[in-house]
């Protein structure tokens, strides 16, 4: 029987009643909708998420208050995501397996950063991903994580994220674009693809290139470009220039004796970085080594952790660092083009004699923003040092693609300028805003007839584009990508895409008339090597067994490209940001707001300078400076940055994006439009003036200085042999008396206390935002940090040591609560909300926290945190001002678009996505509540409850904090103290082990381990 | 120049019982005595008490994040407004109670008015206790001990708690002090009123009072006690009050000599606020035959010798920090004397230290504007005082790194004059329906004074004779 429809849906209650009635026996039915059986009531059964269209309706308002917040909250309400809008709970009628409510899983997966993958571990609550840990089988992480990896989990949940395939601004369908991008292919058949162009970025992922290579060869006149504004260009054409091809180069730092870096950071940034960061300084736990150290040379320019953590640093122009490799080269024997060199000559032949004695056990690594030619001198440096397959390993290529990416997107560039460009598809990237600046990509971008950008944001690039797609996150997406040293790992989804995106390989696929789904491709690819069980294997592993790639043993053939000439004058040199990387990150309100390396600003971008230089411009940090440079200028903020080589200013790269997102717009200043295709690393001809008045940059650090306190306790290698225990000259020891017995803490049981080997930590800030992820940290915006009001329960203290130009040693020690027994918090407080567990926590009780917030000013290390607005629901204050920031020309045509619209119910307000990625176990903590570091105790309690269960005690190592778990140098130890034989007991037995401010007698839980340095006896000063 | 001579009596001019029931009473009973300028005066103060409720609607929506407080710097505007307010009120309850049980008689001409200043700067400080909390709506309660199910009970052992106590007795014992104090003088009115509405309320509110015989014994032993149970109060409050700091471990906190220069500091502050109230109502109601120069001069010197106290104070914190050698204590010195916010420390010793010193000279303690001058400088330094003790000190800290910079925003500065809005608002109310100076006690103390006078003269005569 045929229902008649009215126009919009109405029900019929005509043919309603016709429906029932003619309908023999008992037929129940629920609700008038389904007796009418309409299509949009089809359409809302079939759905999966029959709510979701309504989250497109998220006003700009809302939008605003919530990416400022980056985070809500909602304790158990972050167990319902806008998906399950129901009110109630409903248990599971057939329980899936595995599945316990309440208890997480965690599955294997792998993140591109940037391409290259590092192995993930996710933690998934009932099916939403709440964290991310490292896989410890992957071989770049080991179970280690970085602070981008943690963030990523925030990415996932970010309503700012394209939601919908959009044709210029209008929102359309991927059926749509399917039908517009079949003509258009028609179109190209007969010139064999001439007029495709497709850009990437470095493509690291097998699956990705196969599928390229398809389209490819479906359409061989197609051209594959690729670009990243930060790129290993040089790494690639280094080795082509030594070795006639590009290979993987990787280094074994545990086995390296001397390390000399030419302006790398390989500590921290890089493929590879956390492998290396645990590497070298397993080379420097005294106590494992026996009192053994490597020694680490670092040239460098802007001061970086790599260089903080030297034992000999020098800085210099970025432009200079060629002309210590020839001179490095030139004292071996190889003939390099010597020049006039930075540091004196003797010392150089020292650092020469300590490589030479440590042939085969020592590393020569340059830096990524360092010219090919400095590459190609390092590949024959190792090789004449015997450092080949002891520390420095070659293997085939990693990555895909072309091997100069500057040249690539030239050519690409000039083929616009040609106007031979048809189809141009942007898997992900932001060429319009990243690309040089002198290629004018964003006019260049309007001559192709159909240009596709697949992107995770509506951004710069997009705004352009007459086609956007949304990219599926990577924990939404079937796919695989290498590690640096080539290992390939599986990539699986945790979650079904939260919105009607793709992976970057099903587009591609599209190109080709494949529509099988992202699972299949992937099966299919590895059909062969990964049959049957095997694939299940490696998806649980996370990563490919035995799919690295076997080292060759190669040797320099080639002549060395001619280093480049030195800059005369000011040199300006162009950085990734350590936290934002090139900018893909801008929009992560965990990274805006986690503290950058050294200069611990948040939210900006600061113009860095020498003290010098400084002084010699008349001005001081946060003063306003103009810089102008290849015809742009910029206005920021300056930062007098202690280790900063003079005449040299540096600008960090990824702010002052436009458009991409509520926490990305408006945060610092674009560096990319002074950046031009011949001065990718650095340039001259900069000019730096004083601007008018001051520029706040929300730095969290206003001294630097331990003004002469025992805070860092620190040595060299041979004060440490004199004195393990490193105590300063002056520190008085007063004895411990009391009136009191001391058994206060006398009881059975475990007792908690945490080490953290001030020697091994690198600074990164990877604890820091796996802190803020596992206990549901908010982020509180620019204004609030500027007013001393983070939340963040790690703070990473940095201190110089040593005169301001170039400072001695600077040190970075992270601080949270360190649990005191005796903690002067806890008498203090009027309402005894922060009391002592039996097991020596010093705990808050957040329910009973009235707020007088005496406990922060009696805690003598600054470690309790106050939610002195609501940062978490009421989030007025975070509004980006409409009028501070024009708004960046979101498409305001469709009332269903993206970001503008309507909210139409609290349900589908973006902060109810960002509800989703909070950990179930943390409670969230409202308005007037003081909150700080709990030692993890939800881990602690997970692991008791485990242990009880098997009635067992708990093991040492069974609990790992976040902090502990995040950490890729292994400096932070956390177990029971109460047990001589666990790991922290041991480490708090080390004579290094001292207690911060150990004479307030707050007796501290957590114990610092003092930092050793091994500079070279024979190099003074 | 000679100097001219104080008055030789504490209440001066031809008085009667009459005159002086009529010069005082009349200022409640007859509404003509207040010009204009009452009028405008309340106004304006009403007009600043409604920033502050403005203010203190805008913290409760918000939360205390509009106040410019940070970690490390938790504690600022408000507790500073929150101890300027409660010194401000010490002086009251010194008057009233020690100078009573001391027998000074000057003070009976400026005990209500003291008093009454007293209770409205215990309410004005007390709005900062709760309101400075994260969560009032709790806090109002949980800091009190009371059953519960939970057995959860005040923590004891924090000086918050003691404050608690330390205040609301003070806030008691002041009202039912003042109260008492006032039943004579509430009677008297109840009958010298005309009107019926006025006869009725001081007829309730005097209780009954007939001036018998009994009630006068009554009343003088009440009186007596509660002036006992005030007395430890002028110290404990304050005492109780510089704990919060003294009891912690904070550099610039943790220090002995807090207690006695709190106190002095507040006895200070007290009767600056006192004179600055004083001597513009006496003239204003042309109160001058009772409240006389010998007050002001003597309220000076009371002045000038707390003043010396809070002095000595300062010279010792500076003492401890460099003779205790602690890095911590020493470098918060610096920071008062070299940091950014030195120009606070230093208007704070030039106000407390410096300026009060010309009150040595006789001359100008007899200056009406110098000693106005003296006082607002006096109520500006111990606001400073308190600035360089909580927000200065929280700066800076033991690990360098945790050091931030604070700064007030504007909600900070309008609930503070909000505070004086609502102080100036019930003193003008204060001085419109009850009477501002002690009725019964001047009358008790003219005939005490006249009977001086007549056995003076008498011995006079009897020279004379001979």
């Amino acid at each position: 029987m045929e229902v008649k429809e009215q126009a919009q849906g109405r029900l019929d209650l005509d043919s309603i009643r016709e429906k029932l009635s003619g309908q023999g026996g008992k037929r129940y039915w629920r609700s008038l909708e389904q007796v009418a059986d309409t299509p949009e009531f089809q359409n809302w059964l079939e759905d999966e998420f029959p709510h979701r269209r309504s989250l497109l309706e998220i006003d700009r308002r809302s939008m605003l208050k919530v990416m400022g917040a980056s985070i809500a909250l909602a304790g158990l309400a972050g167990c319902r995501g806008p998906f399950l809008d129901q009110d109630k709970a409903v248990p599971y009628v057939k329980q899936p397996e595995e599945v316990v409510p309440g208890k997480p899983l965690f599955y294997a997966s792998a993140m591109p950063v940037c391409g290259y993958g590092v192995g993930v571990l996710v933690e998934q609550h009932e099916g939403r991903p709440t964290k991310i840990e490292g896989n410890p089988d992957h071989p770049e992480a080991l179970g280690a994580s970085s602070a981008a990896m943690q963030a990523s989990i925030l990415s996932m949940y970010d309503p700012d994220r394209m939601q919908n395939v959009l044709q210029g601004t209008d929102i359309s369908t991927w059926e749509e674009f399917g039908k517009v991008l079949k003509k258009a292919l028609a179109d190209q058949k007969a010139t064999k693809g001439a007029g495709i162009r497709i850009l990437t970025e470095t493509v690291a992922s097998p699956l990705m290139a196969s599928a390229l290579n398809d389209l490819l060869a479906e359409y061989p006149s197609a051209t594959w470009h690729s670009w990243d504004p930060v790129n290993r260009d040089s790494v690639r054409m280094g080795a082509k220039a030594a070795y006639g091809k590009v290979v993987g180069t990787t280094y074994d730092f545990k086995s390296a004796k001397v390390v000399v870096s030419l302006d790398s950071d390989f500590l921290v940034t890089g493929p590879g970085s956390l492998r290396y960061s645990r590497d070298f300084m397993d080379g420097r736990r005294l106590e494992v080594t026996g009192g053994e150290m490597n020694r680490l040379y670092q040239f460098e320019s802007f001061p970086t952790l790599t260089g903080t953590g030297a034992d000999h640093r020098w800085a210099m122009k970025s432009s200079e660092i060629g002309s210590i490799a020839a001179y490095i080269a030139n004292g071996l024997g190889i003939s390099a083009d010597g020049r006039p060199t930075p540091v004196d000559s003797g010392v150089l032949d020292k650092v020469i004699a300590d490589l030479q004695a440590n042939a085969g056990a020592s590393i020569v690594v340059p830096g990524d923003d360092q010219p090919a030619a400095v590459h190609a001198l390092c590949h024959a440096i190792n090789e004449k040092l015997g450092n080949n397959d002891k520390t420095v390993f070659h293997g085939p290529r990693v990555d895909y693609g072309p091997e100069d990416q500057l040249s690539s997107i030239r050519q690409l560039a000039d083929a616009l300028k040609a106007k031979k460009v048809d189809l141009l598809l942007i898997l992900g990237g932001n060429p319009v805003y990243d690309a040089p600046a002198d290629l004018d990509f964003a006019n260049l971008l309007v001559s192709a007839k159909l240009s596709v950008h697949h992107s995770a944001y509506f951004d710069e690039t997009s705004k352009v584009c007459t086609w956007s797609l949304p990219q599926s996150h990577y924990l939404e997406e079937w796919g695989d990508v290498k590690a640096y040293d080539g290992t390939v790992s599986l990539i699986q989804p945790i979650i079904a895409p939260l919105f009607e995106s793709k992976s970057h390989v099903e587009v591609l696929r599209e190109f080709v008339g494949d529509a099988r789904s992202g699972f299949d491709l992937l099966r299919s690819a590895y059909g062969s090597t990964l049959s049957g069980k095997a694939f299940d294997i490696a998806l649980n592993a996370g990563i490919i067994a035995n799919s690295t790639p076997k080292s060759v043993a190669i040797s320099v053939t080639g002549s060395f490209p001619s280093l480049p000439a030195p800059v005369e004058g000011v040199e300006v040199i162009f950085r990734e940001d350590p936290n934002l990387f090139d900018g893909r990150y801008a929009n992560s309100g965990w990274l805006q707001e986690l503290p950058k390396a050294l200069s611990k600003i948040t939210w900006d971008n600061a113009i860095h300078v020498s003290p010098k230089m400084a002084q010699s411009l008349g001005v001081q940090s946060e003063d306003e400076v103009i810089l102008e440079l290849n015809g742009a200028t910029a206005k920021s903020g300056v930062w007098v940055m202690p280790g900063h080589p003079d005449d040299v200013v540096t600008i960090l790269l990824g702010s002052g994006r436009t458009v991409g997102g509520t926490i990305a717009v408006g945060a610092g200043f674009n560096a990319y439009p002074m950046r031009r295709s011949e001065s990718l690393s650095w340039s001259g001809g900069g000019k730096l003036t004083k601007g008018k008045g001051t520029f706040p940059l929300s730095s969290v650090q206003i001294h630097h200085s331990m003004e002469g306190r025992d805070i860092v306790r620190s040595g060299t290698l041979e004060e440490w042999r004199k004195d393990p225990t490193l105590t300063p000259e002056n520190k008085h020891h007063l004895p411990d008396v009391s009136m009191y017995p001391d058994n206060v803490f006398n009881y059975d049981g475990p007792q908690w206390g945490m080490t953290i080997d001030l020697n091994t930590c690198i600074g990164c800030g990877a604890c820091v935002t796996a802190c803020q992820a596992e206990n549901n940290i908010p982020v509180v915006g620019k204004d609030q940090v500027k007013r001393g009001r983070e939340l963040h329960w790690i703070r990473i203290d940095r201190y110089y040591v040593g005169g301001p130009d170039q400072p001695e040693e600077t040190v970075n020690q992270p601080v949270m609560c360190v649990h005191c027994e005796k903690a002067p918090c806890e008498p203090v407080c009027p309402v005894g909300a922060t009391v002592h567990s039996h097991e020596g926590l010093n705990q808050m009780v957040y329910n009973r926290c009235v707020g007088t917030r005496y406990c922060s000013n009696n805690c003598p290390y600054k470690v309790r945190r106050f939610n002195y607005l609501n940062y978490v629901d009421n989030q007025d204050q975070f509004m980006v001002k409409e009028f501070d920031h024009p708004s960046p020309g979101i498409p305001m045509t469709d009332k269903k678009v993206i970001i503008p619209g309507k909210v139409t119910s609290e349900k589908t307000h973006g902060r109810s996505m960002l509800k989703m990625a909070q950990n179930p176990d943390v409670t969230m903590r409202g308005r007037g509540i003081m909150e700080k570091c709990t030692y993890c105790v939800q881990r602690i309690n997970d692991t008791r409850i485990e242990a009880k269960k098997q009635g067992r005690d708990i093991k040492d190592g069974e609990i790992v904090v976040a902090c502990q778990q995040a950490c890729s140098t292994g400096a932070i130890v956390f177990g029971n103290v109460a047990d001589k034989d666990s790991k922290v007991s041991k480490m708090r037995a080390d004579k290094r082990s001292y207690l911060l401010l150990e004479e307030l007698n707050t007796r501290p839980r957590t114990s610092y381990l003092g930092r050793v340095r091994n500079p070279n006896p024979e190099i003074t000063a | 120049m000679a100097r001219e001579p104080l008055n030789e009596y504490l209440i001066t001019g031809e008085q009667t019982y009459a005159s002086l029931d009529n010069t005082i009473g009349s200022m409640v009973l007859d509404g003509k005595r207040h010009k204009k300028n009452w009028y405008m005066t309340l106004g304006v103060a009403f007009m600043v008490m409604n920033l502050f409720l403005v203010s203190v609607a805008w913290l409760l929506y918000q939360g205390i994040g509009v106040w410019g407080n940070n970690v490390p710097t938790a504690w600022a505007f408000d507790i500073i407004n929150f101890v300027w307010w409660i010194g401000i009120g010490h002086a009251g309850t010194l008057i009233s109670a020690i100078l009573l049980l001391v027998r000074q008689n000057w003070r009976n001409s400026i005990n209500r008015f003291a008093e009454a200043m007293t209770l409205f700067a215990v309410m004005c400080a007390a709005q900062y206790p709760l309101l400075h909390t994260g969560r009032p709506w709790v806090a109002a309660y949980w800091l009190m001990p009371y059953p519960n199910i939970m057995g959860l009970w005040p923590q004891f052992r924090s000086p918050l708690i003691w404050d608690v106590f330390a205040v609301t007795t003070y806030a008691l014992v002041s009202i039912l002090f003042w109260f008492v104090g006032l039943i004579p003088d509430l009677a008297t009115l109840r009958d010298k009123a005309t009107n019926k509405v006025p006869k009725m309320i001081f007829g309730i509110l005097s209780l009954g009072w007939r001036g018998s015989m009994k009630h006068w014994h009554r009343y003088e032993q009440a009186y007596l006690l509660l002036a006992g149970l005030s007395t430890p109060l002028v110290l404990s409050v304050h005492t109780i009050v510089s704990y919060d700091f003294a009891m912690s471990i904070v550099p610039g906190w943790n220090v002995t000599v807090f207690p006695p220069y709190f106190v002095a500091g507040a006895v200070f502050a007290g009767f600056a606020m006192v004179l600055l109230l004083a001597i513009p109502v006496r003239h204003i109601y042309g109160l001058k035959d009772m409240i006389t120069d010998k007050h002001i001069d003597w309220m000076c010197k009371i002045m000038l010798a707390t003043g010396l106290i809070v002095f000595y104070g300062y010279i010792l914190e500076i003492f401890y920090a460099y003779y205790s050698a602690n890095s911590v204590e020493i470098a918060l010195a610096e920071w008062r004397f070299f940091g950014p916010y030195s120009w606070a420390y230093w208007s704070l010793i030039a106000c407390n230290g410096i300026i009060p010193q010309v009150l040595w000279a006789p001359r100008m303690r007899r200056s009406l504007p110098v000693i106005m001058f003296v006082c607002v400088a006096i109520s500006y330094g111990m606001w400073l005082e308190r600035f360089v003790i909580i927000p200065m000190s929280l700066t800076r800290n033991y690990l360098p790194a945790s050091d931030r910079m604070y700064y007030p925003t504007i909600v900070d500065f309008v609930m503070f004059m909000g505070t004086i809005g609502l102080f100036f608002f019930l003193m003008w109310l204060f001085i419109r329906f009850l009477p501002v100076i002690n009725m019964f006690e001047m009358k008790d103390l003219l005939f005490k004074q006249n009977l001086e006078r007549r056995a003076k003269e008498e011995a006079k005569e009897e020279v004379g004779a001979h």
